[in-house]
């Protein structure tokens, strides 16, 4: 694979917090979009004549929509807890790349035409008029921030800077400015149904290409249904676990344990995306209509249950916004919530004994988990909180022998980001995202040299995706990123050599 | 007689700009929505959870322990400090016995309150990230209440000024009787700037007072799945469910 030339950060042997380099990545920017995709959303197709007039609606909008970003804007106290917290800060050192500078970019001019202080006494306070070079430093910092809240759960009051940038980007959308790998994407999420653009008769071919490898391979007709009326479950994941490397061998998992289960389920072509750039953008409105998708494919399909491959931000749409956005889902079966996540299906099929293990089939791996940002610190997984910890960690000891975690400051919530989340996933963003990796890459070297670690594993389609291109640029094979199932694919030994019965025993959930 | 009057007007404004502009923030506070459910989790699944997760953070700064540990120590010295100060100044209005018996360690806090200023002010000047996010105003707030504390210890130390006639004076103000205030120029000060503190309350930072309390990563129960949530102008939209 071509790498990019970019100058790599050194991995450093203890943590070390950067001294200061201002404006080292001042040059990062993405695409903008172009007019039709702006369209297509909503947003104006270029920066209009009275775009600050229009920036500042639209941020006066805001204030009054959303609690978080008023009580955000106004509590700081700058106090610094956050300013070494941030993985593209560790990474680049560019000051702006800190939680508290990244929101002052926004805040300043939020003092100065909202708050008394900040319109008669604007050096005092540190307000800005909001210039056109503001609005391109918003456009540049805001796209360095994958909305990964690390620096919420350092903060003495939350303050969430994913709430900060989602606002800011929503604003420069506003002005047309909107960032072209989003906007492109949820365009065709809206005309054909998934981020690829994958349409149906392709979708169905290569989910019966599956089907066949599958077949090959254990010599039993697992199916991936697509569109399939009356199925109990509608699994909603990433359309890259339809093609890219490892997903596909984490779907081809899921697909083993649904037929282990006994249970019916199906994929919809209309749904068939888990992924919510709506939330990158920081639209309401444009996360809302790619949700009610997965209502409407629920309600035709007439399913019972809703349920959600591997994915971070998807997850976090799922299980936190779903019900918000396209709910209540009194139509679905009351037993389950809603939605639910594959691995909590797997975890309690593996509680209930319904499935066989041969964990030796994967003693090749010495194994760790890195925990996603988004499932890890804005989702939940059963009933108890940390259960997004747990509950995959319990998984893969079940089903591999040999386990390690990385070190305990970059776990759990506390865990770094892939360095390619909220929106960022672009090859025009290559240099923030190999930098961004910084700290997790060097959490993870430690263990490969210290523990012998070969495998990492995630359960989220970006951060798979991300962790591909940039395991190389710090001397790691490509080869060691795994998808969570495709490990419990290896171990599973299949007992129900038949199709899936309609009326097998029905498994039933804890939660 | 004069200082009396303008301290008494002073008084009366300060109170009704601090009380009414933190009755308004607080108003803007409650009635923003919180369209979406966004607590840090894991987050408790329950109000009584919530509740305790939100004493931790107000008592012993939970988050900010486990953020860095200087910042913790001055920033909780200077907050309890301050804490059983305004507690000790309660004697000036109420008599209670609790503000009789915690009135010995209410001096020792005072010394507390500096000892945490002055290391968040240090800070503030050494450490390459915190100069580079601080504002002037940022300095002035730590330099005004270390000044407000360093004038009250004198008070105390050395220059005693009548507390008897202090308290007369307030009971003054608040009988909305006259009483003179005694003529003292460390409490003219001391008072001066702490009528000024109150003036800036409403209008800077010090919101983050109020605002912990409304932060939604922190005060919303985790239970998105179980509980049906949506704001009054997000219910609008879903007219059109397609
Ligand atoms: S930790 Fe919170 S209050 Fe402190 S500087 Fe960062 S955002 Fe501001
Ligand atoms: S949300 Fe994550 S990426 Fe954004 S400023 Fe905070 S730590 Fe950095």
């Amino acid at each position: 694979m071509a790498k990019v030339e970019i100058e790599v950060p050194e991995c450093p042997e203890y943590p070390i917090i950067p001294r200061l380099k201002e404006g080292m990545m001042a040059h990062s920017k993405p695409y903008i979009a172009v007019e039709k995709f702006q369209h297509e959303l909503g947003f104006p197709g270029e920066l209009p004549e009275n775009w600050q007039e229009a920036a500042l609606d639209k941020m006066q909008d805001l204030l009054g929509k959303y609690r978080s970003f008023q009580v955000y804007l106004d509590s700081c106290v700058k106090c610094g807890a956050c300013t070494d917290k941030c993985h593209y800060f560790l990474g680049t050192a560019d000051p702006k790349n800190m939680p508290v500078a990244r929101q002052d970019l926004l805040r300043k001019v939020y003092r100065r035409y909202f708050t008394l202080a900040g319109k008669y006494f604007p050096k005092l306070v540190g307000a800005v008029d909001l210039t056109k070079d503001v609005l391109d430093d918003w456009y540049s910092y805001y796209h360095q921030c994958s909305q990964c809240r690390r620096c919420s759960v350092f903060c003495p009051y939350g303050i969430d800077t994913a709430e900060i940038s989602m606002a800011a980007r929503e604003i420069l959308a506003s002005v047309g400015m909107g960032q072209k790998y989003c906007n492109e994407i949820i365009g065709k999420v809206f005309k054909i149904g998934n981020n690829l653009g994958l349409p149906e008769p392709a979708l169905k071919d290569t989910l019966e290409g599956l089907e066949e490898d599958i077949f090959d391979e254990t010599n039993v007709a697992v199916r991936l249904p697509l569109d399939e009326k009356g199925a109990d479950i509608l699994l909603i994941t990433p359309s890259a676990d339809f093609f890219a490397e490892p997903h596909v061998d984490g779907l081809m998992g899921y697909a083993k344990v649904f037929h282990e289960s006994g249970v019916s389920w199906t994929i919809s072509s209309y749904a068939s995306e888990g992924a919510n750039f709506g939330m990158f953008i920081g639209s309401y409105e444009n996360m809302r209509r790619v949700a009610m998708r997965i209502r409407k494919a629920a309600e035709d399909l007439g399913v019972k249950r809703i349920m959600f491959g591997e994915c971070g931000h998807a997850w976090r749409v799922g299980y936190s916004f779903l019900n918000t956005l396209a709910g209540p889902f009194d139509f679905l079966d009351p037993n389950y919530p809603v939605p639910q996540h594959i691995c909590e299906f797997t975890y309690d099929l593996i509680q209930k004994d319904k499935l066989v293990f041969d964990k030796s089939e994967n003693d090749e791996h010495v194994v760790t988990f890195h925990d996603s940002c988004n499932v890890a610190r804005a989702t939940r997984m059963g009933p108890k909180p940390g259960g997004q910890f747990t509950i995959p960690r319990a998984i893969l000891k079940t089903v591999c022998n040999n386990y390690v975690d990385m070190d305990a400051d970059t776990i759990h919530d506390a865990t770094f980001c892939c360095g390619g989340g909220g929106g960022l996933l672009t090859d025009d963003l290559m240099e923030i995202r190999v930098k961004g990796a910084m700290p997790r890459m060097t959490a993870l070297k430690k263990i490969v040299d210290e523990d012998k670690v070969t495998t990492l594993v995630a359960i989220c389609a970006i951060c798979k995706s991300q962790f591909i291109k940039t395991l190389p640029y710090y001397g790691m094979q490509m080869y060691m990123m795994h998808s969570l199932h495709q490990l419990v694919s290896s171990a599973l030994v299949m007992q129900r050599l038949t199709e899936p019965a309609d009326d097998s025993e029905s498994e039933s959930s804890d939660d | 007689m004069f200082f009396t009057l303008i301290f008494t007007v002073l008084f009366y404004a300060a109170i009704i700009i601090f009380v009414g502009g933190l009755a308004f923030k607080i108003r803007q506070y409650w009635q923003t929505p919180a369209p979406l459910k966004i607590p840090t989790t894991p987050a408790p699944v329950t109000q009584s959870g919530v509740i305790y997760r939100m004493l931790k953070e107000v008592t012993i700064f939970e988050s900010l322990f486990r953020s860095n540990k200087w910042i913790w120590l001055f920033g909780w010295c200077f907050h309890m400090g301050l804490f059983l100060v305004f507690a000790r100044h309660l004697r000036y209005v109420v008599d209670w016995s609790w503000v009789a018996l915690i009135q010995p360690f209410g001096i020792y806090a005072g010394f507390l309150m500096i000892f945490g200023l002055s290391g968040l002010l240090a800070r503030r000047f050494l450490v390459e990230r915190i100069r580079y996010i601080s504002s002037p105003s940022d300095y002035l707030m730590l330099i005004l209440l270390i000044a407000i504390a360093g004038s009250g210890l004198l008070m105390k130390f050395a220059f005693h000024t009548s507390v008897i006639d202090v308290i007369d004076f307030v009971h003054g103000l608040l009988s909305f009787g006259f009483h003179i205030l005694p003529p003292d120029f460390l409490l003219y000060m001391h008072l001066l700037m702490v009528v000024g503190l109150m003036i800036i309350f409403p209008f800077s930072k010090l919101l983050h007072a109020p605002g912990v309390f409304f932060s939604p990563t922190r005060n919303q129960i985790d239970n998105p799945r179980e509980k049906y949530h949506v704001a009054p102008w997000a219910a609008k939209l879903g007219s059109d469910k397609e």
